[in-house]
């Protein structure tokens, strides 16, 4: 238990997957200019990851590893078929998302609109795919592995929203005409990294 | 002063729209309202009767700062002076200030009051003056190529920053943070008011994870030469050159002291090492009350420090820890140790980029005491956490305010349909 709590700890805070490895940038700013667009993403976020990552986990550890295929039959104990991963993993999130997609157009259809493109886009973030490679990497079982990714669905939420909200309160800056936009969003995306540094060091 | 008036004016027209010189208006403004009141009112139909303008609220943090500064002066140099006097080995820095020390015939004898003045003087104000060069450069070229105006928030910046740097640091360190600070903390997005993270501790953070070896561990905060000193022997408690901080890390050293009790007071009044003008738990007292008596400062931004602060000691004293000491801490050292005072005082009450609702700011400060004193604890990499809470609470201050505001219509909404 103790173990699970700080596997969502780490996701959430001190490995975040926006502000400490800069993945999902792509609609982490693009989708970060009203806190309630970003709110809807960002739940968007924490169900298709928090689905995928335990998905990824089956399927890895059950057809891909080497040797897992040998609960189908003895001889195929020495087969290794992890070359595949990027493929089923992507195919997981991509199936995954359509499911959300319709979903959300059925029931919030305000902010199905808001979302626009990201949605489906949801299907190629990087926070996303990244989540499944490093439950491979760290070698989490499916009960750590679900909790990772709910983790670090919410870590992405808190830091999208965060943006969200500072970004809304810069209506009332006066940027530089040539970084307004996406050069001001980067410089105030390392000023927040610089605020998630001071979890940086913790051991769990 | 009707001639300076009238030279001001007279050279306003140089200044002024047409004038040869128009474009360093800024400049010529940033002297006149030095000097005067700016005569500039509210134009169109909103008028705002208050005497408090930009440059008195600015004016008065300056004033409220003066005890901790006056505190940096003496203290930097006392603790010099004081580990030189006991400490066996140890020697004065080979700096130009220990010249100039000898130059003036000033013993390093920490009951010497002139010579603690002087000494701490000259550490502090180099750093003082460089922030002060670096900032005021960035500023000024920043207003004329913009066209804003020179105002007092990078006073309180300047004045700021210093006081939370060790007496140490290389200078070249303090201008590199403080063109980082005033740049990517406050100009890029427009100048004072504009901006999400506060300009200090922006500009420490930057020196802390970028110099680490400068600005933490038991060497940069008493401005001596350790190197020779006699280990073996019993280096007196103030002089092995360790803060409260380091040292309560590792072993049971708070444990031992009472609150309220000498080593206590001691901490209290500030004559321990540490940052230059943070050390002083009394001095960012006396801020306080100028500040709150003065409305200028939040009340409510510090009492959500003290809950968060008293909440988060209390329960980690009843978790505790076998392995690491400072879970034994209780609140009432945590609150006169490291930066909590100055931090809780002078940074989080920032009005730019504290939370702007009112019950907003209760919660930015329970979030400031939370995080500070959980990283204290929990985080082994950074002793001090007061300043790298600020930094975190600034991300989530708008939010707070989104979510704040959104309740208040809400609750008014409901209020109206029954």
């Amino acid at each position: 238990m103790q173990e699970l709590l700080s596997i969502a700890i780490k996701a959430i805070f001190i490995e975040n997957m926006a502000l400490a490895f800069f993945l999902g940038m792509c609609s982490f700013l693009a989708v970060s200019k009203k806190v309630d667009t970003a709110m809807g993403l960002g739940a968007a976020v924490v169900f298709v990851v928090g689905i995928c990552t335990p998905l990824s986990q089956l399927i890895y550890a059950n057809l891909l590893k080497e040797g897992a295929l040998a609960w189908v039959d003895p001889s195929l104990s020495t087969v290794d078929l992890s070359f595949l991963r990027f493929l089923c993993f992507i195919g997981t999130i991509a199936a995954t998302v359509q499911i959300v997609e319709m979903a959300i157009d059925k029931f919030a259809p305000a902010l199905y609109a808001a979302l626009g493109v990201f949605l489906p886009l949801i299907a190629v973030n990087c926070a996303i795919l990244g989540s499944s490679l490093f439950m491979v990497e760290r070698d989490y079982t499916l009960a750590e592995s679900a909790v990772f990714g709910v983790g670090s669905g919410i870590g992405f939420m808190l830091a999208i929203v965060a943006l969200a909200a500072i970004r809304e309160k810069m209506r009332y800056s006066d940027v530089p005409p040539p970084l307004r936009g996406l050069g001001i969003t980067f410089i105030v995306t390392g000023l927040m990294a610089i605020g998630f540094m001071s979890f940086g060091g913790i051991q769990l | 002063m009707k001639v300076l008036r009238k030279i001001l004016d007279e050279q306003a027209k140089l200044f002024e729209k047409g004038g040869p010189l128009e474009k360093l208006y800024p400049l010529w403004e940033a002297n006149d309202t030095i000097l005067y009141t700016p005569g500039t009112v509210t134009k169109g139909t909103t008028h705002v009767r208050d005497a408090l303008d930009l440059k008195r609220m600015m004016i008065t943090v300056v004033v409220a700062l003066i005890p901790c500064v006056l505190m940096a002066l003496y203290n930097t140099g006392y603790q010099a002076n004081l580990a030189i006097e006991q400490g066996q080995g140890v020697k004065a820095l080979l700096t130009w200030q220990t010249q100039v020390m000898e130059l003036l015939g000033l013993p390093f004898k920490s009951w010497h009051p002139i010579s603690n003045l002087v000494h701490g003087g000259l550490y502090f104000l180099p750093v003082f003056i460089t922030v002060f060069a670096v900032g005021g450069l960035i500023e000024v070229v920043f207003a004329i190529l913009r066209g804003h105006e020179i105002n007092e928030g990078f006073l309180v910046s300047g004045f700021l920053l210093p006081l939370t740097l060790p007496p140490t640091i290389p200078l070249w360190q303090v201008a590199l943070g403080t063109g980082f600070g005033i740049l990517f903390g406050k100009e890029v997005f427009g100048g004072t008011g504009k901006n999400f993270l506060n300009p200090a501790l922006t500009a420490r953070a930057f020196l802390f994870f970028a110099y680490p070896a400068q600005i933490s561990g038991d060497k940069p905060w008493i401005a001596a030469d350790f190197s020779f000193a006699d280990v073996t022997s019993t280096l007196p408690d103030a002089v092995s050159g360790a803060t409260w901080l380091g040292k309560s890390a590792t072993s049971h050293a708070l444990g031992e002291h009472a609150i309220f009790g000498p080593e206590w007071i001691k901490a209290f009044y500030g004559f321990v090492p540490g940052s230059m003008g943070e050390t002083s738990a009394l001095a960012c007292l006396m801020g306080a009350v100028i500040l709150v008596a003065t409305q200028v400062g939040s009340w409510r931004t510090m009492l959500g420090v003290i809950i968060g602060t008293v909440g988060t000691a209390s329960l980690l004293n009843l978790v505790g820890s076998e392995t690491n000491p400072m879970f034994a801490v209780p609140f009432g050292w945590h609150m006169v140790i490291g930066s909590w005072a100055f931090a809780t005082v002078f940074m989080a009450t920032d009005p730019v980029s504290s939370a702007f609702t009112e019950s907003g700011k209760l919660l930015y400060g329970i979030g400031i005491g939370f995080m500070g004193i959980l990283i204290r604890v929990v985080n082994p990499a950074y002793p001090e956490g007061m300043m790298l809470a600020i930094l975190f609470m600034n991300v989530f201050a708008p939010l707070i305010d989104h979510y704040v505001v959104e309740a208040n219509i809400k609750r008014r909404l409901a209020r109206h349909a029954a």
